[in-house]
């Protein structure tokens, strides 16, 4: 018996977060005294075995789908992978990272499979049952939750633990598995990419420059823009922002856009409703510049400039 | 075409979220009540698919009595048909929902006739499960695709040929998916720009026969044991300065974490 992760990829490309999926696996196969083991899916996902060892996979195994119907990817084709090598291998409990795939996936094997799916776990205590702690609110509130499920399967909240690779240079057995799918799988995958932006994002960006209700216009984010391009960041904004049409809701960060987790997030102007504060709480460090010395924001912070955004933002920019 | 869009009755919370004393739930006094942006979003697609293409549109939840508010909201907004699942709470676990939904729906449709498109939200603001649609889809046989963020239907509705084109946000772009219709998707808030209800729609929506049923679906594996506040990092603010007298411990702040360079500033690239 093991614990098996699920590792996300994109075409061959590990998403970062299944590292953390990795951490999360371990200290459940701690409690249960087993190993880790690792499911890459896709022919293209085979040259991850060595990341997945090194993050304490004991046995790799690679599934590849037979014939080419599913492409790179299909949520309904992965989750029935997932389900397919449950039943082969047998695993104490399933693993992913809580991504939109990671959490999409899982919910599509758990649906095959008839069983439980509790997403968004930061911790795991096993007696008899599994007791989960799980986020709620996008984070705002934790839930104990108690499962009982003859295959526990589980997704980690993303930035609730911490990536650690624990056995640089590693190797782990690699098993080759083809799995034979229905035909209809292949009405729900990937057809088509189109490409949007090169480069940085909210999401991988080094600094993040919020703006929020404060900046008041359209046109009042051209400061955090130059600051953005000053400091080789990115913008984003607040729901309020996004509602009043000053920016496009991609630019946006908070519970229902996008998480960050910058090495800086400087908020400008927001006030920190829960809605956006759940959204920016992963950021390693966060200053808040803000006229409002009792704005939610600046109190959660770890720095804060108390003043105009219009005055702070230029300073720093001149340096 | 039918679209059917699934939402949840959800508190409002503002600047802080509190906890009843016994754990159970969210204390919702004082609070009003709504669903998540996704749902808003999803309500405001269907109309905007009915407008295009003809057809009706339905709305379904599933909880306490009270989430007839959310019913009429979606009626205000254009939304024809609502049903709400009263299971007298808003705690049924993800597979409970599911399965009741998923009874609920068939037996709509056993009297108006299939839905071409069942819209949910990408996970509920509250207890965020991000599943219940995709179970519904399974048990129901139809593709889901969740995290939408665009739709498009070009091939048309009827025949054998109709798919929904729809738009998966990535970090660098969007991934596209071609759904043979009937099928669902989980959407998320940015996919439409939800409208006003207006005076007559707030009017109409007063109107609206809200089919209340019941369901004896039986419990899943996961019980939730009670909420919690998780610890809050108690991090003392240190304030920098105020106005931009700051900047310069700003800018020592941004050297300590490598992120200013001296070499790329605007005056050395002009001069």
């Amino acid at each position: 018996m093991s614990v098996l992760v699920v590792v996300e990829h994109d075409r061959g490309i590990l998403a970062e977060a299944s590292l953390e999926a990795f951490a999360f696996a371990r200290s459940i196969a701690e409690q249960l005294g087993e190993p880790v083991d690792a499911l890459l899916i896709g022919a293209d996902a085979a040259g991850l075995a060595a990341v997945c060892a090194a993050h304490g996979a004991n046995a790799v195994h690679h599934a590849s789908i037979a014939g080419d119907s599913v492409g790179d990817y299909g949520p309904e084709a992965y989750g029935m992978v997932v389900a397919s090598l449950a039943a082969l291998l047998s695993p104490s409990g399933i693993v992913a990272s809580g991504t939109d795939r990671g959490n999409e996936v899982l919910a599509q094997a758990a649906a095959e499979l008839d069983l439980p799916f509790v997403a968004n776990c930061v911790s795991v205590k096993i007696d008899d049952e599994w007791d989960l702690t799980r986020v709620q609110w996008g984070g705002s509130l934790n839930e104990e939750a108690r499962l009982a499920s003859r295959l526990p399967i589980v997704s980690v909240a993303h930035h609730a633990v911490e990536a650690e690779e624990v056995s640089a240079g590693a190797t782990a057995t690699i098993t080759e598995h083809i799995v034979e799918l229905p035909e209809w799988v292949s009405r729900s995958v990937i057809q088509d990419r189109v490409v949007l932006s090169e480069g940085l994002t909210l999401a991988t960006a080094p600094v993040v420059i919020g703006g929020g209700r404060g900046v008041g216009s359209a046109e009042g984010f051209k400061v955090l823009e130059t600051l953005a391009e000053r400091l080789g960041g990115v913008v984003g904004c607040s729901r309020a922002v996004t509602n009043n049409g000053w920016r496009p809701h991609s630019d946006q960060v908070g519970q229902t856009g996008t998480r960050i987790a910058p090495q800086l997030y400087i908020a400008c102007g927001i006030s920190g409703a829960i809605q956006h504060w759940v959204g920016a709480k992963a950021a390693k460090k966060i200053l808040a510049i803000n006229i409002d010395p009792a704005a939610n924001m600046v109190v959660k912070a770890d720095y804060a400039v108390i003043g105009d955004l219009f005055e702070v933002l230029p300073a720093i920019e001149h340096g | 075409m039918r679209v059917l869009v699934c939402v949840k009755r959800v508190p409002a919370p503002g600047a802080k979220i509190n906890i009843t004393d016994d754990g159970q739930s969210v204390d919702a006094t004082n609070l009003g009540h709504t669903m998540s942006p996704h749902e808003e979003c999803g309500l405001e697609l269907a109309v905007q698919l009915v407008e295009a293409h003809g057809g009706e549109s339905h709305v379904l939840t599933l909880g306490v009595a009270e989430a007839d508010e959310q019913c009429r909201w979606a009626a205000s907004i254009g939304i024809n048909k609502a049903t709400l699942v009263d299971v007298g709470t808003q705690g049924w676990d993800p597979q409970r929902t599911a399965s009741a939904m998923t009874d609920a729906i068939r037996a709509i449709e056993a009297v108006d006739g299939g839905f071409d498109v069942m819209i949910f939200g990408n996970e509920s603001a509250d207890t965020g499960g991000f599943q219940v649609g995709i179970r519904v889809a399974r048990a129901l046989g139809r593709p889901m695709v969740n995290a939408i963020k665009g739709v498009n239907i070009s091939a048309g509705i009827d025949g054998d040929d109709a798919v929904l084109e729809a738009q998966r946000e990535t970090d660098s772009g969007m991934e596209v998916y071609k759904l043979p219709m009937p099928c669902a998707i989980g959407v998320k808030e940015g996919i439409t720009w939800p409208r006003y209800p207006t005076m007559r729609g707030r009017l109409a929506s007063k109107k609206l026969a809200v089919d209340v049923t019941a369901s004896d679906a039986a419990p899943g594996g996961q019980t939730m044991v009670r909420l919690n506040r998780p610890e809050e990092q108690v991090s003392e603010t240190i304030i920098l300065g105020e106005g931009a007298a700051a900047a310069p411990a700003v800018i020592e702040l941004l050297k300590e974490l490598g992120l200013w360079s001296e070499g790329n500033s605007k005056q050395e690239v002009g001069a």
